[in-house]
């Protein structure tokens, strides 16, 4: 008899609620099929099984919360004979019911502070939703373009923002409870970071010409959905060098390093209306840049739909943060327990350079590293960086 | 199998001389030079001086000799090397073949086809670069195209020698070299903008030289996670208003790109038709990329920063994002 359990999707999930089951009893299942939709504070996840067999039975009803590693289901393996299971429910989660447990906060009844007569700024659209939902616009607070209120404000704002936008059956949560919850949920594995892990810090600026000289001469070859951004090379060149430097690839769990077997980079996604994931591309250092360029399109697009697969939410070993196309220089990360790194890049950008003597200006990118000194140290941690560097001086060993 | 732009161009020059006899192709070194663009490399030796004539330097002479041509029973195709020089065949194309179909009461049709290059992009400097097709736009009695793919370059040829009133082609010069995989190339249509990525975020409006650098742009921004919709306008004049206003108000955000100069643009048209049309599903304000005001520069890098690129798009869409991006 095997169980199939509730996974955790992250270090920062407790329980999850169970959105759909995508097979019943009798059928049979094979390794990494999906078989389940779960609801967690930061999206509802397709729940892969990594075991073959047949559905015995399912334990939890849809919409029931229940803990981390509670049996969801039980499958026999195969040649397994069915047996009179004794049928035991599972405990129910504390919190006890599908609705989230925590009430999402009011919105604030401060009115924003307008300038005096100045009518305030509500794109049309905003303002047709707000009369039609009743949603008075004075309690909105706006962050479109300029301060504007605009739709995903108001539907913010409004009680039942779901009844309008025909939620589907998968998103029970409305767009301001999942709001709320990822918050928290961010709070809670960031403070942990913060409180367990002693962060060490490494920056390093990295020359882009070759590698952006090399993509363009690539890409011009290709038609545009063929082309791959340099997004993708910085992440082939962190997941190659993360397997030679494998104390950077892994986790810090029960006092100590457990290196990771493969390298899966999870990759920061922010998500409008607030909040962030960071799901992870497998086996990174062995795939080519077209293939990681499809993956990454698509992770970015489902991570948006909230519809990520558990193998993505749970595993990563090293995170990427990229926030280059906000316009910061330079990302000092705090690193998502329990990995024991995180690499950041700032906005690639023409500055100026010293070199071979010479001032020039050149295309720069300012990597960093934030590592758990627990797992490495600084001088390490530099060659890594380094690694990093001297990889994308050499983009076509990153092509393979 | 990869087919470029400009053999598609070629193509449908030599499947037009082929399939009807009505069909000549005129204009400044069309014959022994192959085209200044090399689009009618060929068709000299297949089809003879008769029906692919070289032309004196002289557009108002050779432009109003198609539309004789075409009001005596003739299919002319005039090639007018770049918009540039079409000011010169001006006065024939808007005061004779536009206007003639309304000044006879509907007596006299005026069937010619004017294809011109037009855009920047090849340093070939002010007076080779401008892209000055809103002014055709702005003309009733003349339908306006541009071709931004390989398989409108080839397709839009046949509609266009259909039609009965006059159509303007312009091909964007840097989209000569571009290609892409088709196997059979076959007549599109002159009437309907094409939907070139969909995308739930924002609608990036565009046409000819432009397309490949929004559709870069959008891949850029996918990544950022805001979903592009592309909409290739392929008809400037009259414009595809359904097409336009339906993304739009499924999009609620909209950005033109447009390589004129923004005063007086087709940019400038195609907002306003997005306030009259689309006003209240409007989430921020309608935006545009266009080409700074100066006569383009020969100056590689003076006249990149001058164009729109796709940076610049990456730029419009996000400021319609403020906080949300």
């Amino acid at each position: 008899m095997i169980e199939f359990k509730m996974p955790s999707l992250g270090s920062d999930m407790d329980e999850g609620t169970l959105d759909e089951w995508l097979v019943k009893s009798g059928d049979k299942v094979t390794r990494g099929q999906i078989v389940a939709v779960v609801e967690t504070t930061k999206a509802a996840v397709e729940v892969e099984c990594w075991q073959e067999g047949t559905v015995s039975e399912l334990l939890v009803p849809v919409g029931e919360t229940v803990q981390v590693g509670t049996t969801l289901a039980t499958l026999l393996a195969p040649g397994e004979r069915a047996e009179k299971p004794a049928r035991k429910r599972p405990a129910p989660s504390t919190s006890g019911a599908a609705k989230p447990a925590v009430a999402p906060p009011k919105a604030p009844s401060v009115r924003p502070p307008t300038a005096p007569g100045r009518r305030r700024w509500v794109s049309p659209a905003a303002r047709r939703l707000a009369q039609s939902l009743g949603v008075d616009l004075d309690a909105v607070s706006g962050t479109g373009p300029q301060g504007a209120v605009t739709i995903s404000d108001v539907e913010h704002a409004s009680k039942e923002p779901a009844a309008q936008t025909a939620a589907k059956p998968t998103a029970k949560l409305s767009g301001a409870d999942r709001a709320a919850l990822m918050r928290k949920s961010i709070a809670a594995a960031m403070s942990r970071s913060k409180r367990e892990i002693p962060h060490y810090y490494l920056a390093e600026e990295i020359l882009l010409e070759n590698a952006l000289t090399w993509l363009t001469t690539r890409n011009a070859q290709r038609s545009i959905d063929e082309r791959v951004l340099p997004a993708v090379l910085l992440l082939k060149a962190v997941g190659i060098a993360a397997q030679r430097f494998g104390e950077f690839n892994g986790f810090w769990r029960d006092d100590g390093f457990e290196p990771a077997t493969g390298v899966h980079v999870g990759v920061g996604i922010s998500l409008r209306g607030g909040g962030l994931v960071a799901p992870a591309i497998h086996d990174v250092p062995d795939k080519k840049l077209d293939e990681l360029m499809s993956e990454l399109t698509d992770l970015v697009a489902r991570a948006r739909s909230f519809s990520l697969r558990s193998s993505e939410m749970s595993d990563p070993t090293i995170t990427v943060t990229n926030l280059g196309d906000k316009g910061v220089d330079t990302v000092f990360g705090v690193i998502y327990p329990p990995q024991v790194a995180l690499v950041g890049f700032g906005q690639p950008a023409q500055r100026v350079c010293v070199i071979d003597g010479g001032i020039r200006v050149v295309t720069t990118v300012q990597a960093t590293l934030s590592a758990d000194h627990r797992a490495s140290d600084g001088h390490r941690g530099a060659l890594f960086l380094t690694a990093i560097n001297e990889l994308l001086q050499q983009p076509d060993l990153l092509e393979k | 199998m990869k087919t470029s732009y400009r053999t598609a161009v070629h193509d449908a020059l030599r499947d037009a001389l082929r399939d009807d006899p009505r069909v000549v192709l005129m204009g400044e070194d069309v014959g022994r030079y192959g085209g200044t663009y090399a689009a009618s490399k060929g068709l000299l030796a297949e089809f003879g001086p008769e029906r692919v004539r070289d032309t004196p330097l002289s557009e108002l002479g050779f432009v109003g000799i198609g539309i004789g041509a075409a009001l005596n029973g003739l299919r002319p195709i005039v090639e007018v090397m770049t918009v540039n020089f079409s000011l010169l065949a001006l006065d024939q194309i808007v005061n004779t073949a536009a206007a003639l179909r309304h000044m006879s009461g509907g007596q006299f049709s005026v069937p010619v086809v004017v294809r011109m290059a037009t855009g920047a992009g090849r340093q070939l400097a002010a007076q080779h670069s401008h892209s000055l097709e809103p002014w055709y736009a702005h003309i009733p009695g003349i339908k306006v195209v541009a071709p931004a793919t390989v398989e409108d370059a080839y397709g839009m040829l046949a509609p266009a020698l259909a039609d009965p009133d006059p159509v303007v082609i312009f091909e964007h010069v840097q989209l000569y070299n571009a290609s892409t995989d088709v196997d059979v190339l076959t007549p599109t249509d002159i009437s309907r903008a094409a939907v070139r990525r969909s995308g739930t975020d924002v609608t990036v409006i565009t046409y000819g030289g432009s397309l490949p650098k929004a559709l870069d742009a959008a891949n850029e921004l996918s990544l950022a996670g805001i979903d592009c919709e592309v909409i290739d306008l392929r008809v400037l004049r009259p414009l595809d208003d359904d097409t336009i206003l339906e993304s739009v108000r499924k999009t609620h955000r909209a950005v033109v790109v447009d390589e004129a100069w923004r005063t007086g643009s087709l940019a400038a048209e195609v907002m306003a038709r997005v306030m009259e049309g689309a006003f209240y599903d409007l989430d921020a304000p309608v935006a545009r990329v266009c080409s700074t005001e100066v006569p383009i520069p020969y100056a590689k890098h003076l006249e990149e920063a001058a164009l729109p690129q796709a940076g610049k798009i990456v730029a419009a869409v996000q400021s319609l994002f403020g906080d949300q991006s």
